[in-house]
C-alpha cells in the first residue's frame, strides 16, 4: 500500500492549484509516497525539549528594520510590462466568479 | 582558436585582473575570446541560456576606456563573468530554466547584479541550471541539459551545472550560483572548479528568484581559491533590501589567503567517511587532501556529526515547504506564462502551473503543501525544523575542537546523464554531506583534490566553517591549492 492514496494526491494537487493529468497522478503517488517513508524516520528522534530553527541567522546578526520612509520603487508601466493580460494600469484576468 | 586566445582564458581571474592593470590585454581582446569559446563550445556544453553579446562589449569598451584614464575600479573590472539565470537581469531575459518565466524580462537588477556592474565586471550572459534550482544534476531545466566538460556523456551536477560548466570549460573567469542544499558545491566538485557558499545572511538575496528562503544563499564559482575570495569579496555585505541579509562588517577575503594550513585543526568527522554510498576512489582522494594538509602543520581533530543521517529527510521537507509557498506567485497574472482559453481564474491557475512547471518544481510543490497542510504540519514541518536545531548543536560543538570540519562534497564523481532521472529519492541522496551546511546556515568551500584513480573525474575536498568565517575556509583552501598539482583542462571539449 502506498503512503498516499490517489484522493490525497488529488487533494494536495488542488491545495497547490496545479491540474495533473491521470498519469502524473499515478506518477506522483508513488514518488511522494516513497519519499515520506523515507523522512518517516525522523521520527526516531526525540526532539521534544528543542526549539524549532525557525531563522537562520543568530539573534545578534538580525538587522533592525530600516526607517519607515517613502522610497522609488516600481512604475506601473514596468510594473505591468511583463503581464499576459492588462487594461490601463491593471492586470486582467479571467472571470473571477464562476 | 589562436594560441594566444586559449592562453588568455586559461589565465585566472587574479592574474587576468594583473595583465588588465598592466595594460597587457585588452578587456575588449579577452571578452571577444571568451564569446568565441562560447561560439566554439557551447552547443556541445550548453552552459548558456543567453549570450549578452553586445553588451558585454560595451561593458568591456567602458573598462578599457576606464583603465586608459587609469581608473580601474578594481579586480573586477573588465573582467568576463556569467549569472546562473536565477538573478534578475534588468532587461535581459531571466528564466529559473522553467517554462513558467519564459519571456519574462525583468524590470530591476538583483543586488548581486548591480554589484558586479558596479565593480566593472563584463557580463556574459545568463547561465543554464536546474528549473527553479530544484536538482543535482542540470538536468531538471526546461531548456536542455547541460553537459560536464570532462566528460559529454555526465552531468555537470546542480543546481547551478551552467556556472560550474562555464567557469571549467574557460567560457567564464567566475560565475555566480546559488545554493540551498548544495547547488554551488557540487557543481563545483563534479567540474574540477572552486565553489563558495557563504554564510546564510552574507550576500543579498534581493532579486534572487527564491527557491527555499531559509536556506538560499549567493556565492562564486572560479578556478581558483584567490578568484572565488575576489568575486565574494566584491557581493558581500548589508543590503537593506534583504532583511535577512547581515550587517556584519564583510572581512578581507584576499588579505587572509596566504596564511598557510599550520596549526590549523581540521575536523574530521567520523559519520562521514564511513558513510553508506560514499565511492572508494572518493574516499581515497579525501584522505590524501587530509594527509596533505598534516603534511602542512594542520592537526586533524575526529569529530562527531551524529545528525548527519537525518540532514536529507529535514532538508526534503523544510524545502519542499519552503518552496511550495514561495511557487505560489507563479499563477499567469502578473508575469510569465498564461495558458489562454481558461472559463474562470481557478482554472487559469491550475491549467497555467500544470503546463508551466515541470516535474521537479511540481513534484516539490507537492511535496511542500502536504508537508504545510493541515494536520501534517507538527509531525512534518515542525520536527524538521527542530532537527535543524539539532543540526546546528552538532555543528558548534565540533567548532569547540576544530576551525574547520572536512570531507567529501558528494558522494560520487559526476554521474551519466539519465543515471538517476527517473529516481528523484536516489538523485536527493546524493546531497548527503552538502545539505547539512544550509541547514546550519554555515559557510562552506568546495574545491578540487585530484582526479578520481579510476574514472578520471575531478573529486571536490568540501570545507565547512564557523558562521561568518569564510576567511578560514580560503585560507584552508588556498593552503591545499598550493600544494596539490592542478588540475589539467577539462578534455570532454578539446580541441
Amino acid at each position: 500500500m502506498p503512503l498516499l492514496s490517489l484522493d490525497e494526491v488529488r487533494r494536495i494537487a488542488a491545495l497547490a492549484r496545479l491540474k495533473l493529468s491521470a498519469e502524473e497522478e499515478q506518477v506522483f503517488q508513488g514518488q511522494l509516497s516513497a519519499i515520506l517513508e523515507y523522512v518517516e524516520q525522523l521520527k526516531e528522534l526525540d526532539v521534544s525539549g528543542f526549539e524549532p530553527m525557525t531563522h537562520a541567522l543568530a539573534a545578534g546578526d538580525v538587522p533592525p528594520l530600516r526607517d519607515d520612509v517613502v522610497r522609488p520603487s516600481l512604475q506601473p508601466e514596468e510594473a505591468l510590462a511583463n503581464a499576459p493580460a492588462r487594461e490601463g494600469t491593471c492586470f486582467k484576468v479571467p472571470r473571477i466568479i464562476e | 582558436m589562436s594560441t594566444t586566445a586559449r592562453d588568455l582564458l586559461d589565465l585566472s581571474l587574479v592574474d587576468l585582473a594583473g595583465a588588465l592593470d598592466a595594460k597587457r590585454v585588452s578587456s575588449r581582446e579577452v571578452t571577444d575570446a571568451a564569446l568565441g569559446r562560447i561560439t566554439a563550445t557551447d552547443t556541445r556544453v550548453g552552459a548558456f541560456l543567453t549570450v549578452t553579446a553586445e553588451r558585454a562589449r560595451a561593458q568591456a569598451e567602458a573598462a578599457d576606456a576606464r583603465a586608459a584614464r587609469g581608473a580601474r575600479l578594481g579586480a573586477l573590472d573588465g573582467v568576463p563573468i556569467a549569472l546562473k539565470d536565477i538573478f534578475l537581469t534588468k532587461g535581459v531575459a531571466t528564466t529559473a530554466g522553467s517554462r513558467i518565466l519564459e519571456g519574462f524580462v525583468p524590470p530591476y537588477d538583483a543586488a548581486v547584479v548591480e554589484r558586479l556592474e558596479a565593480a566593472g565586471a563584463v557580463l556574459l550572459g545568463k547561465l543554464n541550471m536546474d528549473e527553479f534550482a530544484m536538482g543535482s544534476s542540470n538536468e531538471n531545466s526546461a531548456y536542455g541539459p547541460c553537459r560536464n566538460p570532462w566528460d559529454l556523456s555526465r552531468t555537470p551536477g546542480g543546481s547551478s551545472g551552467g556556472s560550474a560548466a562555464a567557469v571549467a570549460a574557460r567560457q567564464a573567469f567566475g560565475a555566480l550560483g546559488t545554493d540551498t542544499g548544495g547547488s554551488i558545491r557540487e557543481p563545483a566538485a563534479f567540474c574540477g572548479v572552486v565553489g563558495m557558499k557563504p554564510t546564510y545572511g552574507r550576500v543579498s538575496r534581493y532579486g534572487v528568484i527564491a527557491f527555499a528562503s531559509s536556506l538560499d544563499q549567493v556565492g562564486p564559482l572560479a578556478r581558483t581559491v584567490g578568484d572565488s575570495a575576489a568575486l565574494l569579496q566584491a557581493i558581500a555585505g548589508r543590503d537593506d533590501r534583504d532583511m535577512t541579509s547581515s550587517a556584519r562588517p564583510v572581512d578581507d577575503y584576499r588579505a587572509a589567503l596566504e596564511g598557510g594550513a599550520k596549526g590549523l585543526r581540521i575536523g574530521v568527522p567520523r559519520e562521514w567517511l564511513e558513510a553508506e554510498g560514499l565511492d572508494a576512489g572518493v574516499a581515497r582522494r579525501v584522505r590524501e587532501a587530509l594527509a596533505a594538509y598534516e603534511t602542512m602543520g594542520a592537526r586533524l581533530v575526529e569529530v562527531s556529526l551524529p545528525h548527519t543521517r537525518y540532514g536529507i529527510a529535514a532538508y526534503y521537507l523544510i524545502a519542499p515547504a519552503e518552496a511550495s509557498s514561495n511557487l505560489a506567485r507563479y499563477d499567469g497574472v502578473r508575469y510569465g506564462l498564461r495558458k489562454p482559453g481558461a472559463r474562470g481564474l481557478k482554472e487559469m491557475y491550475a491549467e497555467t502551473r500544470d503546463e508551466g512547471f515541470g516535474a521537479e518544481p511540481k513534484r516539490r510543490i507537492m511535496l511542500g503543501t502536504y508537508a504545510l497542510s493541515a494536520g501534517y504540519y507538527d509531525a512534518y514541518y515542525l520536527r524538521a525544523q527542530k532537527v535543524r536545531t539539532l543540526l546546528r548543536r552538532d555543528f558548534d560543538r565540533a567548532f569547540e575542537a576544530c576551525d574547520v570540519v572536512a570531507g567529501p562534497v558528494a558522494p560520487t564523481v559526476a554521474f551519466r546523464l539519465g543515471e538517476k532521472a527517473s529516481d528523484p529519492l536516489a538523485m536527493y541522496l546524493a546531497d548527503v554531506f552538502t545539505v547539512t551546511c544550509n541547514l546550519a546556515a554555515l559557510p562552506g568551500l568546495s574545491l578540487p583534490c585530484g582526479l578520481h584513480p579510476t574514472e578520471a573525474m575531478p573529486v571536490g575536498l568540501q570545507l565547512l566553517g564557523r558562521p561568518f568565517d569564510e576567511v578560514t575556509l580560503f585560507r584552508a583552501g588556498r593552503a591545499l591549492e598550493r600544494e596539490l598539482p592542478p588540475l589539467p583542462r577539462p578534455p570532454g571539449i578539446e580541441p
